[in-house]
């Protein structure tokens, strides 16, 4: 005797699709009333210092398009390339790469810059990041190697790169052997766009990624070809659609972006070189590009709200005295709960048993 | 006549899936030792009621009665108890086992093997299904696999078998055997409930016939007493119009000629094709049979230019050499192609009409300039599809999984039509179409060749081939006949040659396996 039932639909709802990550946004909201309930915290001041009290200043605002540039573009790049049935999981390494060459060059010409060196960085910053993301590319197409392994093993190559590199070639040398790089110099540095703020030109291409990503995926003739090569790769080798090339496309457009999210960190608000250049931007750029539905609108939003999870996180650290896990508690919440109710899209919940169909059988 | 208890019998027997009703109300009366067709277009709610028998499914309401008492069929082990058995249309054997070990495997009390070959050496032999128990099944043939299924069945002693499109694997001289086996088993008192669209099989073998449209019995009657014509009219409901064939004009110049084309496959389960040579000229139809299995994929494959062929001068579109060729590349040369899986090859299930019909459509119709999609041209080039070939849809957004196989496969073949293709290579037309659209289709395609097209017809349906084509060769483990004009042949040569029994120097293995 059950009481709920999932009983499949015809065909997948549309409304559902997009209400799903509402629901799954309250559910997390409401996981977390219990939670901090539960831990003797009054949830509603919890809640409120998590999630409204940073959204509250032009300052929080602010921080909050500054976390969420990163997130955005790791995560434009990375829905391209799913849409593909291509798994990078390596934005944290492209991301990484991106910071290492971009910030680089900040400290080869340090002293010695111009106007010409940032627009030089961010090129090399997207150089790097893609170049990243050609090796689990170039794996894949050559030897038929899965992308999500390569892509994530990656990831700790270019952090124990960027590690030597900050014990060693990058680091300052006045700087009493702190890992740590000089602090880039002005030309090396993006403007800021918002007075008062941390918000920098990254902001500007995040939002410049969004458009170019909606662009591609909804009028462009590549971007068809992904959709038909991610949903029925047998009817793209039948239409004649190149799925080599759309594995290197896709590869190499979400390093470059990921590329650009770490110079942007570097030569954004961190401002030099360090070991701790991303708290996990590119893992949590598949969340965001899962919570956006893969459609570059959704994408700009569930990354704004993942930014919140991170302001939130480390408002709660200081306001409650919360330990830092916290973050990752919220987000893996919603992440979990998206999935669950993703459920819905393809059945609806029926209440009760199936008790008058059963009894006709019977008879 | 006395009138023992009917072996089974079912009673308004209804079932629902989310958004259709698969069986309403469907009344059956299977009496001992008769053979009774299940007939009905693709989608009529056949098979639902076979699962329902097997137990795989269960009835929302209804009542089944079985030798006289009422019942419930639990699963699949519950119908074998009662003596029901069931020969799929796919076979669930292991390449690797022997026929024995593969019986026993789905057997509830298999027994030690020794006494269980006997056993399928004497069952077999009754019933004249000629079955040696140690051999393995990777090197039976697709009609000896179909033996292993019947054995396996017959060793329980069924009551009822459930024949499910049996003859669709088999070549016309191995469907005339398992009739007669049939009947054997028909006159020992065993029940046949036989599945097929076939419908001269049907007035061949059935001594009745239960009817189903849309889910309801629409009625039974004798099949040997009705013309195929009119069983396909119950079928559908409405009356059919068979394509006229219209003389052949003058064939003109080659439009498609392969030449010696031989490939080598990684998949260790495909058919090379082994020095395959014929043309298509300009204005006629050639059809190509042949039992599934025997190089069709790898042919369609290599014409389509999904797979290239290292000879490029073997495949040449409009005399260019075209091996080397991508599918885009053909298409711009004149091809167009119509593959036998519509959905997840020919359409993308999820994507909409118009989307689908960029799919192929780009690279003959003016749909894309300078890398954008023309989105209101993809939509009006969907319309016009849907209109000229009569797709029974709610619209250009409708998704392609919306459609009925029929209603697809005109989409499908309307859109390659309407490219104005110089050769047109299809596969499979009507596999599973109801009779009303596969007139459509037979009519387009005849239209197409004689308004000047090369068409070639790659199917495993001879009665289709024989509608259609002007000339027939038949393929065989990779190897292909020479091509007979159609009115100098017969179903019987055909099917010999579909047996292997033509000229081609064989090679190692192939001689044993032919039989």
């Amino acid at each position: 005797m059950t009481l709920l039932r999932l009983e499949p639909r015809g065909e997948a709802s549309r409304a559902m699709v997009y209400a799903t990550p509402l629901l799954a946004v309250a559910l997390t909201l409401a996981s977390g009333f219990l939670l901090f309930w539960a831990m003797g915290f009054d949830p509603v001041k919890a809640l409120h210092a998590f999630f409204i009290a940073p959204l509250m200043s032009l300052r929080g605002l602010g921080e909050l398009a500054v976390k969420a540039t990163p997130l955005v573009l790791c995560a434009i790049g990375l829905a391209i390339g799913f849409r593909a049935n291509v798994w990078n999981i390596g934005a944290e390494g492209q991301l990484t790469l991106g910071a290492i060459t971009g910030g680089g060059l900040a400290l080869a010409f340090y002293g010695e810059g111009g106007w010409w060196l940032l627009p030089l960085m961010i090129v090399a910053g997207m150089a790097g990041g893609a170049l990243w993301a050609a090796i689990p590319a170039f794996l894949r197409v050559r030897f038929n190697a899965s992308e999500i392994l390569t892509s994530l093993m990656l990831n700790y190559v270019a952090l124990h790169l960027l590690n030597y590199l900050m014990h060693g070639p990058y680091r300052d040398p006045d700087g009493f052997a702190f890992p740590e790089s000089r602090l880039f110099e002005a030309d090396a540095v993006l403007p800021l766009l918002v007075a008062g703020t941390r918000v920098h030109l990254g902001s500007l291409f995040a939002l410049l990624a969004v458009a170019a990503g909606w662009f591609l995926m909804a009028r462009t003739f590549i971007g068809f070809q992904i959709k038909v090569i991610g949903l029925t790769p047998t009817a793209a080798g039948y239409a004649g659609f190149n799925q080599k090339k759309i594995i290197w496309l896709t590869l190499l457009l979400s390093g470059a972006l990921a590329g650009l999210a770490g110079l942007g960190e570097v030569a954004g608000p961190i401002g030099q070189m360090n070991p701790t250049i991303s708290p996990g931007y590119g893992y949590t750029a598949i969340i965001v590009a899962f919570l956006g539905r893969l459609h570059p609108v959704g994408i700009l939003l569930a990354g704004f709200l993942m930014a919140l999870s991170f302001i939130g996180g480390e408002a709660a650290q200081i306001a409650l005295g919360l330990p830092k896990a916290i973050t990752g508690v919220f987000q893996g919440m919603l992440l979990f709960f998206l999935l669950a109710t993703d459920v819905l899209i393809r059945y609806r919940v029926r209440f009760g048993a199936k008790r008058a169909v059963v009894g006709r059988a019977a008879a | 006549m006395s009138s023992p208890p009917h072996r089974l019998e079912l009673r308004g027997v209804t079932k629902r899936f989310p958004g259709c009703l698969a069986n309403d109300q469907v009344d059956l009366v299977l009496r001992p030792g008769e053979i009774h067709a299940l007939l009905g277009e693709n989608g009529a709610g056949k098979s639902t009621l076979v699962k329902i028998i097997y137990g795989v499914l269960h009835a929302d309401a209804g009542r089944i009665q079985w030798n006289g008492q009422d019942t419930h069929i639990p699963d699949p082990a519950g119908a074998r108890r009662l003596g029901i058995g069931m020969v799929f249309q796919h076979f669930s054997l292991f390449d690797t086992l022997t026929v024995a070990e593969n019986i026993s495997l789905g057997l509830d009390q298999p027994g030690p093997m020794d006494a269980l070959s006997a056993r399928i050496a004497e069952v077999s032999e009754r019933y004249g299904l000629s079955l040696d128990p140690r051999r393995h099944v990777h090197n039976l043939s697709v009609g000896e696999r179909q033996r292993v299924e019947i054995v396996r069945c017959l060793l329980q002693d069924p009551k009822l078998l459930i024949m499910d499109e049996p003859t669709s694997v088999l070549t016309p001289q191995e469907a005339t055997r398992l009739f007669e086996t049939l009947r054997r088993l028909a006159a020992e008192g065993c029940t046949i409930l036989y599945i097929s669209h076939k419908l001269e099989e049907i007035r061949a073998l059935c001594d009745t016939a239960t009817v189903l449209r849309g889910g309801r019995v629409v009625g039974s009657c004798d099949p040997r007493r009705e013309t195929a014509r009119s069983l396909a009219e119950m079928m559908i409901g409405t009356e059919l119009s068979t394509p006229e064939r219209l003389p052949q004009g003058e064939a003109g110049a080659a439009k498609l000629q392969v030449r010696h084309l031989s490939t080598t496959s990684d998949n260790p389960f495909a058919t090379n094709l082994k020095d395959v040579s014929f043309e298509v000229r300009a204005g006629e139809i050639l059809g190509i049979a042949g039992v599934a299995g025997n190089g069709q994929a790898e042919l369609m494959a290599a014409l389509s230019g999904e797979a290239l062929v290292p000879d490029p001068a073997s495949v040449a579109i409009e005399g260019r050499p075209a091996g080397h060729l991508g599918p885009r590349e053909r298409r711009l040369l004149g091809l167009a192609f119509v593959p036998e899986e519509r959905l997840g090859r020919g359409a993308v299930p999820e994507l909409s009409l118009s989307e689908n019909a960029l799919l192929s459509g780009y690279a003959r119709e003016p749909l894309v300039r300078s890398g954008l999609v023309h989105f209101g041209r993809a939509r009006s080039y969907a319309e016009r599809i849907i209109g000229a070939f009569n797709v029974v849809t709610h619209g250009h957004r409708a998704e392609a999984r919306s459609l009925s196989g029929g209603n697809l496969q005109k989409f499908i073949i309307g859109r390659e039509i309407l490219q104005k293709p110089r050769l047109l290579v299809v596969g499979q037309p009507t596999w599973g179409v109801d009779a009303g659209a596969a007139a459509a289709i037979h009519r387009a395609l005849i239209d197409l060749a004689r308004s000047g097209a090369a068409v070639l017809v790659i199917s495993q349906d001879l009665d289709e081939l024989f509608v259609l084509s002007d000339r027939i060769a038949v393929l065989f483990h990779g190897h292909l006949s020479e091509s007979r004009p159609t009115h100098h042949t017969s179903v019987e040569e055909i099917g010999l040659l579909m047996g292997g029994l033509f000229n081609h120097p064989p090679d190692e293995d192939e001689v044993d396996r032919a039989v």
